[in-house]
């Protein structure tokens, strides 16, 4: 039976909504298939606003991944804002996608992407609006089963009551083997219902159905143990790894929404996974091994990509986009081939190196050299030996020497506050080195017009990391050391007013933390929260941190935890960890003594350039590391065509 | 040290193009800023020879002229371009109507022969459907303020909240007579308004009348009135005789050979 749009309901309230634009879909390369051409429906959310949703990668790649499967469609949801919730709850329209404006609640597949502990509150707001129960135990056949994935999914325990699975890793392929059992259940007539489709999906051994695992607690909170409680289901699940980026060019037609987005750009992921071995960064840990793609790939990306978006910059994608082996290749190829034609080119997230300044103005040759931005995190020499980022003050004040020197005029730093055997001092360092910066940057560009804007946040230890046993520091603390800090840029008198401070406070910080390092107890508090109103707790106009301790203290009334047990507690060892039976390859053992070697100041080679130190991933995912140099080049791409071909006016015309 | 924009070799302006388009349906909740990125996405897409301005930031030349306001629709919005080589217009219409989406409706390119282009869009012409407004509430309405002597509303606009006079610039506004359409399908009525205003600052716009009819006659649609601009351009001389669509006439009459 066909599934109905439900626009014209919706069109009704758009007028009375803020930037209704974003409700009507109509992006660019937008896909909107047949309801009954196809026997496998999912609904994709990013469960946020949407225009912080609508550019996102994994959300655009599973949908065209899906969308080319001749037995499956895909549409996308985002959350709609309070204002239009509260009319559609009026006008009783449900949660729609924007594409064909279906009800979600139709659709066999409900996959959310998290990149963020954030969007919980509003993946609630989305299951009551389709008519979906919360949570996943109420649900029968008629409701879509629900998916989380992205990095939260690597801890999913938190949101364990209100999910039917979670898959790990990268989704290209995983997303395709869910749509064939799902298929393979409804062409067979659905045989053992909603319960015989989750299994089905469990034994693989890469789907995680927390329902088909019990958790015991000891009398202290912590857990005993968690184990299956149905046959055939594994005693561990493990995370997807894609081999050869080369083979999955996508988005090969990036989505161009009309309304304004957050990333007014197009992106080309140039690599996925990194081994630098910062030992807080959750993404670097959980996306390992390194997995290139060639030069020659990536030039084809972009070329494809701009023609069918039009956008006028590419920013080159990674988790630090100078590393790849062949960048020089890319960046002198693609500014040589975008010359003149008003393109701009980016590389995000770059370290501290004096060589990415060359590639950065190899990039901007044309254009205009506004701002770099560069990571050292930590604040002191020795707080970056224990994060494992290994950049010292000398790297540090050549680089932006190198960048002031070349016509750059503002540099941004960006730290975190509240790391492991952090003290007042080390984030007071951050000060004197930002006076430093200033006035290197004075000396070699002979100019007072140049700044640096040194940013800074809490830091959230977070699981499958080196820090998943470390205290978190409390927001009180936290927001002193931040004082203390902005205090002292501001006294200094000869460099502070060339200096921005931008902070954020360490209270959302805290939820945040509470969330990701959460096992299934936590779910009552984010239920609570979402009853008292909570939405949208990414963005500090609508968070409310009294709201989430109010919750916690209802949620964990009687049990032996509460939110610092979550939070500010170091665990040891022998912990039995929320997201233990969850694997992403890391070997426990040796996340452990990167932790001691953490608390030792001891840094780790990147397994790129030095012998493996067998951090378990390779070995017990079955990958490998894929740097190049490929060898490839851009040489041979068919040359652009040339401007306003077939639209010259011939002779007879003029 | 002062910051210099780096001089470039910039392609001159060899032609201007003027453009009539169509924002339909859905699309009418585009703002005009929407408009302008899908329209230079559009531009790069199809290839068309743009002109740069000079620079830190190039950006193509374009200028957008009395953009309708978000959530209305209209049949008769222009926008003109700068071209560093001579194009065929029609060639460029149907381009840019097929790269942009569907709504989004290249209707018109004509190169540019004359100049004061926009102070020939003196006025504009609007229908207002009101779904659940019936006719003869909507005609005492009218009535009432084509009676009273000023309509004083206030909107915020860019300088802040500005309250203005909604009658004075209003040229026509009548209620059409019963005609196919003047019922919605429920068979609810639906009462439909022919508007002709002329562009003043700040401009008068279908909101605006409608706040004014709110407060000459307490008229209140039970749900959000759905507005579209049929033509802007010159005023003809006596605009209150014949059909409301006749009181402008084509502003790119000009520039047409």
């Amino acid at each position: 039976m066909p599934v109905e749009s439900v626009f014209p309901q919706l069109e009704a309230l758009l007028p009375l909504v803020t930037k209704p634009v974003q409700y009507v879909g109509g992006e660019l390369n937008a896909v909107t298939k047949p309801w009954d051409s196809v026997s496998v429906h999912w609904a994709l959310m990013y469960p946020d606003a949407y225009e912080v949703g609508v550019p996102n990668q994994g959300v655009q790649i599973l949908y065209e991944v899906l969308n080319e499967h001749p037995d499956a469609l895909a549409e996308r949801t985002y959350a709609v804002w309070p204002d239009l919730e509260r009319l559609m709850r009026e006008h009783g329209v449900p949660q729609f996608t924007v594409d064909g404006h279906r009800p979600v609640g139709a659709f066999d597949l409900l996959g959310l992407s998290f990149s963020t502990e954030l969007g919980y509150t509003n993946m609630l707001t989305a299951l009551d609006l389709a008519g979906v129960p919360i949570h996943a135990r109420d649900r029968d056949e008629s409701h879509p089963v629900v998916v989380a994935g992205g990095h939260a999914a690597f801890n999913p325990e938190a949101i364990a009551d209100f999910v039917d699975a979670a898959v790990l890793g990268d989704g290209e392929q995983a997303v395709l083997a869910i749509t064939e059992i799902v298929r393979g259940w409804k062409s067979e007539g659905r045989p053992g219902g909603r319960e015989e489709l989750l299994l089905r999906l469990a034994r693989t051994g890469g789907v995680y159905v927390p329902s088909f695992y019990d958790v015991d607690y000891l009398p202290d909170g912590r857990i005993q143990r968690v184990a299956p409680n149905r046959p055939g289901v594994p005693w561990r699940v493990a995370k997807h790894t894609v081999m050869d980026l080369d083979e999955w060019p996508y988005p090969k037609a990036p989505l161009v929404p009309l309304a304004e987005s957050v990333h007014e750009r197009m992106s080309v992921e140039i690599f996925r996974g990194c081994t630098r071995g910062c030992r807080f960064c959750q993404a670097g840990m959980i996306t390992r091994p390194v997995r290139e793609r060639s030069a020659r790939t990536i030039a084809e990306m972009v070329d494809n990509g701009l023609a069918k978006t039009g956008y006028e910059e590419v920013g080159l994608l990674s988790l630090s986009s100078a590393d790849h082996s062949e960048i020089a290749v890319i960046a002198k190829g693609l500014a040589d081939r975008y010359e003149g034609t008003e393109t701009g080119l980016s590389l995000p997230s770059t370290r501290v190196d004096a060589f990415n300044i060359e590639l950065a103005n190899e990039l901007t040759r044309n254009g205009r050299r506004s701002g770099l931005t560069f990571a050292p995190e930590g604040g002191s020499e020795r707080m970056r030996k224990v994060i494992n980022k290994m950049v010292t003050e000398e790297d540090l004040i050549r680089t932006v020497a190198t960048a002031y020197g070349n016509g750059w005029r503002q540099v941004k730093l960006y730290f975190m506050c509240g790391l492991p055997t952090e003290t007042d001092d080390d984030v007071l360092q951050i000060a004197e080195l930002a006076s430093r910066v200033i006035e290197t940057g004075r000396q070699v560009s002979g100019t007072k017009d140049i700044r640096c804007t040194v940013s800074i946040g809490g830091f959230v230890p977070k699981p499958h990391t080196p820090f998943q046993w470390a205290a978190q520091l409390d927001h009180e603390t936290t927001d002193a050391r931040l004082r203390k800090l902005r205090d002292a840029i501001r006294a200094d008198r000869r460099y502070g007013k060339s200096i921005g401070f931008r902070y954020h406070d360490g209270r959302p910080g805290i939820v945040e933390g509470l969330l990701s390092r959460g096992d299934r107890r936590v779910g009552a508090v984010i239920e609570q929260v979402w009853r008292s109103g909570a939405r949208f707790d990414g963005w500090s106009e609508h968070f409310s941190f009294d709201a989430w301790m109010a919750a916690a203290e209802t949620a964990f009334a009687g049990q032996p935890v509460d939110v610092d047990w979550f939070t500010t507690r170091e665990r040891d060892q022998a912990e039995v960890l929320p997201w233990d039976h969850l694997d992403s390859g890391l070997d426990k053992d040796w996340l452990w003594e990167d932790w001691q070697d953490a608390l030792a100041d001891v840094e780790v080679e990147d397994c790129r350039w030095s012998p493996c130190f067998d951090c378990g991933v390779c070995d017990q995912m079955g990958t490998e590391i894929q740097v190049g140099p490929s060898g490839s080049t851009l040489l041979g791409m068919p040359a652009l065509p040339p401007r306003g071909a077939g639209l010259v006016a011939s002779a007879a015309d003029r | 040290m002062a910051r210099q924009a780096p001089v470039r070799d910039v392609a001159p302006t060899v032609q201007r193009l003027r453009m009539r388009y169509a924002k339909r349906g859905r699309l009418r909740f585009t703002s005009t800023r929407d408009f302008q990125r899908a329209l230079e996405r559009a531009l790069r897409r199809t290839g068309v020879p743009m002109a740069y301005s000079q620079g830190f930031n190039p950006h193509p030349r374009i200028s957008y002229t009395n953009a309708a306001p978000t959530g209305t629709a209209s049949e008769a919005e222009y926008v003109e371009l700068a071209v560093t080589t001579e194009l065929d217009p029609e060639a460029v219409r149907a381009a840019l109507d097929a790269a942009l989406p569907p709504g989004l409706d290249v209707l018109e390119v004509v190169a540019v022969r004359s100049p004061d282009f926009a102070e020939r869009l003196e006025a504009s012409v609007w229908v207002i459907e009101l779904p659940g407004v019936g006719r003869e509430t909507a005609t005492a309405a009218v009535a009432a303020f084509l009676a009273a002597g000023d309509v004083p509303v206030q909107r915020l606009t860019k300088s802040g909240m500005r309250s203005f006079d909604a009658r004075g610039p209003v040229v026509r506004l009548e209620v059409r007579p019963d005609a196919p359409g003047a019922e919605d399908a429920d068979g609810a009525p639906c009462a439909i308004l022919d508007l002709v205003v002329r562009h003043v600052t700040p401009s008068v716009r279908p909101d605006d009348v409608l706040a004014a009819l709110r407060l000459v006659a307490d008229l209140v649609p039970p749900v959000p009135s759905r507005v579209t601009r049929l033509a802007q351009g010159p005023l003809v001389a006596d605009a209150s005789v014949g059909a409301a669509m006749d009181a402008v006439t084509d502003p790119l009459a000009p520039d047409r050979g």
